[in-house]
This record gives structure tokens, C-alpha cells and sequence, in this order.
């Protein structure tokens, strides 16, 4: 494996070369917007900021109101960018994702 | 090798050996010897409490190996100031005693014996090393893979492939494939269409081993992707016609033999590593680098299943005919990759024709069937002829060229034949052919080659696609190493 600096804090990665023209981003396509809640996984981010999560809960309120389910998430830092690990974790659990600002 | 993160060596004398090299064995008490005399600084590859008698410094990494370039064991090294100053490779008395200064070394000894190759040159170990110490060279982004990722789901998501399973291309496994060129990762191969994107080393050898292709198949599938993206071939419209074809890669010269293309039985089909991934390769540098997909600039109505990968090698040993290449107007005995647009083989099946004007009658017929018995002049063709009808040809003392100029002659058409309502038929030429008499190809317009397997009165024929300047024209190319 190789020795490329890694983002899910673990050490060694998979890490594969980009075989494309590197004119879109590298990530999965967007899954479309949710026609409805009902019945919906929505994650809720919590990016680690001051008071983020007080907005989140309301949140978490508001949706599970509206017949929907509440997954909730938190990344390590609001500095760097979510680890790639919860970022595919988030994928396959949810339908749809909120990530909060704070402040 | 590097230079930066470089281990340092102390100065004085140096030695680099392995306990697996006979030589090194040999030269173990010398190099005690030389240690008891006031010093030397042994580091070994694989066994670090070899040698006896030596306070050896253990390189199993290879590190020091590596970044000081040694290519065989023992090497012994004069450092003065940190740098290098003599190199003596494998065992040579005369020259051990003129580096070290130091007469009567070995005694008891041959004089002379020849070194083992180091470990930091074996080539299952070198795409390693240069992983870990090189620094990279290749300049594509990373994608990182999250620990739960299924890898080749991954690669699937990310819309990299044709439908099948890739080889995962990590940097180990790109820097190998880049061993089988000599050219450097930054060049450009060529412009890849549909997006014109600038296509490099480094992108080709990438897409070769998702394709699964083997290092020395490299320099086929650059001189490939060279000919697809050259305005003759044109592999834009190619791309995106409605028409079921695709580039077929036909390989000539040594090179068949040497990465082990199948040019006989089963010669169109699966089974053969070098042809099916060479292919493969190339269209995954259509997709990936110019972006060419199913559904949106490729067209196809029905496509072939070659569009996967349709890749051979003309058997030329077995032909009674020089090879496709010459034809072309290649040297014989050059390496070479002809593109031809095509859409999948047909069989042509004559199990009785012992002559060959009778079997050429055979071919002709099957070969106005081409796209459409009344279309003419539009599409050219290859006939792939089998061994057993070659034998014909060959028995009865015809040359290619006279096989296809009889060809030729048995396709001159009556215009009657061929308009718009004849045989009850819309499709056609227009009224004007009407009285004149033209040709199913245009001269030129048949390339024959000889390959496929020895049992079997049968021969092939792959269909073009719109020829000459407003489509694909056949591409020759050479091979580089």
C-alpha cells in the first residue's frame, strides 16, 4: 500500500489513480432532492462548531414532526473537510443529509 | 534515485551485501578482516546478522540500498565527506585492495567472482520501493477509498468502467505498467476525443491496468490510442455514430510473439489476456480521458459486443501472404497497430471449394452482404482468412493481391442491381446508377488478413463503417518501446 497521507486518520489507505480527465469532481453523483420526508433517513451533520448542534436538534424536531428519521453525525473538526469514512457512512445510511453552519 | 531523504553513509569504507548470494558468503571473512582493522560499515539486505563477525547494519528496507543506487551485491563503497567516491562491484582482489588500501585481502580465495543482483533492483520489489522512497512521479489525483468501500463497487460508482470488473490502479500497480515503456509519465500520447483532452503516459498506463493488461503491453495499447486520436481515424465520429462499430486493433511484427497475442484458434474470441486487455484498454481511454460513454456521445444503435474490446494478431507465420503491415506500407518485421473501424466478425462458411477462383466466388458473395447487399462504395472491409481457405490460395500459387483484384472484379455491380426499388427494395443507390456499373469497394477499400484457428474450411469478414475523409480511414501505426 502505498504511503500517501490519508484523511481517515488510520494510516494507510486505499488510494487509487485518477484514470479520468479530472474535469469533474473525483466523488459519486448527487442523489436527487427527496420528493417527501415521510419515511426518510435524514442525517444531521454537526460540522463541531459552538451551538451547532442547539440548531440540530431543533432540526431533528422539525423532521421527525414531518413523519421522517434522524440519523445524527459529527465531524471530528469544523476545520477540515469530513473524513471520508463518515462521508461514505452518511451515504449508505441516509437519504438525505443537513450539515449545519454554527456561530 | 533520490536524493532528498537520502540516508547518509559514513565515511570510510562501505559494504552492501545479502547472506543470499554465494559471493557475499565468499567475501564475509574479508569483510570481517576489514572490520577488525579499524572499520567498515557492512549493511545488509536480508539478514542482518549476516555477516559473522561484522556488527551489520540492518537494511532489510532496502532504504539505503535504494537511494545509493546499488545494483549488485557486494558492492563496496569509498565515502569522504558523505559522498561517494569509489564503487567496486562483486568480489575482484585487485580492486578491493586498491579501495581500502589494504594489500593481502582474502587470501585463499579466487581472485575474481562476479556479484548477485541487490535486492533494491528486483523487479517484484522495485514498483515498492519506488512507491516508498521515489517520491511520486505520476501527477493524477488520488481518490481515496473509505474503509468500508468495496473497492471495485468504487470504481463502478465512479463510472470508470465498461460494465465488467477493473484492476484496481494504485500507484504500485501504475508505476509497474509504466516499467513497459520507456516513455516518461508527462508526455502526451494524443488528444482523446470527444472532450479533446491532452492524454498522458501516466492516464494510458492508468487505464491499462484497470483494463488488466501486463506492463509490456503498454507500448501496444500508446501506439493504439496514438492511431485512434489522429484526424484519419477519427475516432470522434466513431464514438458517436449510430452505426454498431468500433476500433479493431490488428497487431503486427514480433511483438505478437512476444506478449503472447492469439492469432489462431478462438482468434476473435475470449481467452487471451494480451488481446482482450489491449482492446479493452484503449476504449477505456475513450471513456475515462475523453469522456466518450454509451448515451451521450456514443450513439450506437446496437453497438458489438468488440466494443468491449476488439483486439488480434495476424498470424503471419502461417500465411501464404506477407502481412497486413506491408500492405499498409510497413517494413516487414516492424512492431505495428492498425486500427480499423469495425463492427463484429461474420463467418463465411465453404466447406467444398477446393479452387480458388471457387472460393473467391464464396467471399464475394458474402462480402456484398456487407450493411446491405445494395449499398456500395461507403464501407470498406477486412476478410479474415482462415488457415484451411489460405491453403487453397496458397496451393493454387495466388497472391493476395491477385485474390483481391478477382475480389474486386466479382463485386462490379449493375447498377440495375443496386437502385433505389429494385428487388422490391427502397434502400439503394439513386436512379442515376441505373446503367453503370460500380464497385461494392472502393480500391483499397479490402484489407485481407491471415489468422484463426487450423481446423476449419472457414473464413471472416468485419464489416467498416463510412470510409475516407467524411469517416474512419484504416490507421497504421508503429510500435515504440
Amino acid at each position: 500500500m502505498s504511503q500517501t497521507t490519508t484523511t481517515n486518520g488510520r494510516g494507510a489507505a486505499r488510494v487509487l489513480m485518477d484514470p479520468t480527465s479530472e474535469r469533474s469532481p473525483s466523488v459519486r453523483a448527487r442523489v436527487p432532492r427527496l420528493d417527501s420526508l415521510d419515511g426518510a433517513t435524514i442525517g444531521l451533520l454537526d460540522i463541531s462548531k459552538p451551538r451547532g448542534d442547539l440548531f440540530l436538534d431543533r432540526l431533528e424536531q422539525g423532521f421527525r414532526a414531518r413523519g421522517a428519521d434522524v440519523k445524527r453525525y459529527k465531524k471530528p473538526t469544523f476545520t477540515k473537510p469530513a473524513p471520508v469514512d463518515l462521508r461514505h457512512q452518511i451515504a449508505v445510511e441516509c437519504d438525505a443529509v443537513v450539515e449545519a453552519l454554527a456561530d | 534515485m533520490s536524493e532528498s531523504n537520502r540516508p547518509p553513509l559514513p565515511d570510510g569504507l562501505v559494504a552492501v551485501v545479502k547472506r543470499d548470494c554465494p559471493t557475499c558468503e565468499l567475501v564475509a571473512p574479508v569483510l570481517a578482516d576489514l572490520a577488525q582493522r579499524g572499520g567498515i560499515a557492512v549493511y545488509t539486505q536480508d539478514d542482518p546478522s549476516f555477516p559473522e563477525g561484522v556488527d551489520a547494519v540492518d537494511d532489510t528496507a532496502l532504504a539505503v540500498s535504494w537511494h545509493w543506487g546499488i545494483e549488485a551485491v557486494p558492492t563496496l563503497l569509498r565515502v569522504e565527506d558523505g559522498v561517494e567516491t569509489e564503487r567496486a562491484l562483486g568480489w575482484h582482489r585487485e580492486e578491493w585492495e586498491t579501495l581500502t588500501g589494504v594489500t593481502g585481502l582474502g587470501a585463499g580465495l579466487p581472485d575474481w567472482r562476479p556479484g548477485c543482483g541487490s535486492l533494491s533492483v528486483d523487479p517484484d520489489r522495485t514498483a515498492d520501493l519506488e512507491v516508498r522512497y521515489g517520491g511520486s512521479k505520476l501527477h493524477a489525483r488520488r481518490v481515496e477509498l473509505a474503509e468500508l468501500e468495496d473497492e471495485f463497487e468504487a470504481m463502478f460508482d465512479r463510472t470508470w468502467s465498461d460494465g465488467l470488473p477493473l484492476v484496481p490502479p494504485t500507484e504500485k500497480r501504475v508505476l509497474a505498467m509504466l516499467g513497459g515503456t520507456k516513455r516518461s509519465p508527462e508526455e502526451i500520447v494524443a488528444t482523446v476525443p470527444p472532450d479533446l483532452v491532452p492524454c498522458t503516459v501516466e492516464k494510458v498506463a492508468i487505464n491499462a491496468v484497470m483494463a488488466g493488461c501486463k506492463p509490456e503491453y503498454l507500448p501496444v495499447v500508446i501506439a493504439a490510442v496514438e492511431a485512434a486520436c489522429t484526424d484519419a481515424f477519427n475516432m470522434h465520429g466513431l464514438l458517436a455514430t449510430t452505426m454498431p462499430t468500433g476500433p479493431v486493433l490488428i497487431v503486427n511484427g514480433p511483438i505478437r510473439r512476444a506478449i503472447g497475442m492469439n492469432s489462431a484458434g478462438n482468434v476473435f474470441g475470449q481467452g487471451n489476456r494480451a488481446n482482450l486487455t489491449i482492446g479493452r484498454a484503449l476504449q477505456l481511454v475513450v471513456r475515462n480521458v475523453g469522456g466518450g460513454r454509451p448515451g451521450e456521445v456514443d450513439r450506437a444503435t446496437f453497438g458489438n459486443p468488440g466494443k468491449v474490446a476488439f483486439c488480434f494478431g495476424e498470424d503471419e507465420e502461417g500465411s501464404p501472404w506477407q502481412p497486413l503491415s506491408v500492405d499498409l506500407g510497413a517494413k516487414a518485421g516492424v512492431n505495428t497497430v492498425t486500427l480499423f473501424p469495425g463492427e463484429g466478425p461474420r463467418s463465411v462458411v465453404d466447406q467444398l471449394s477446393r479452387d480458388p477462383e471457387s472460393l473467391a466466388r464464396s467471399f464475394a458473395v458474402n462480402l456484398r452482404t456487407v450493411h446491405h447487399p445494395k449499398l456500395i462504395l461507403a464501407f470498406d472491409a477486412i476478410l479474415a482468412v482462415g488457415p484451411e481457405h489460405a491453403r487453397i490460395f496458397r496451393e493454387a500459387g495466388w497472391s493476395k493481391a491477385k485474390l483481391v483484384e478477382r475480389l474486386q472484379e466479382l463485386l462490379q455491380i449493375p447498377g440495375r442491381e443496386l437502385v433505389r426499388g429494385a428487388g422490391g427494395i427502397a434502400e439503394g443507390a439513386p436512379e442515376s446508377a441505373k446503367d453503370a456499373t460500380l464497385p461494392k469497394f472502393r480500391p483499397g477499400g479490402l484489407l485481407v488478413v491471415h489468422c484463426g484457428g487450423g481446423a476449419g474450411l472457414f473464413s471472416s469478414i468485419i464489416g467498416g463503417w463510412v470510409n475516407q475523409a467524411i469517416g474512419s480511414q484504416p490507421v497504421l501505426r508503429e510500435i515504440e518501446a
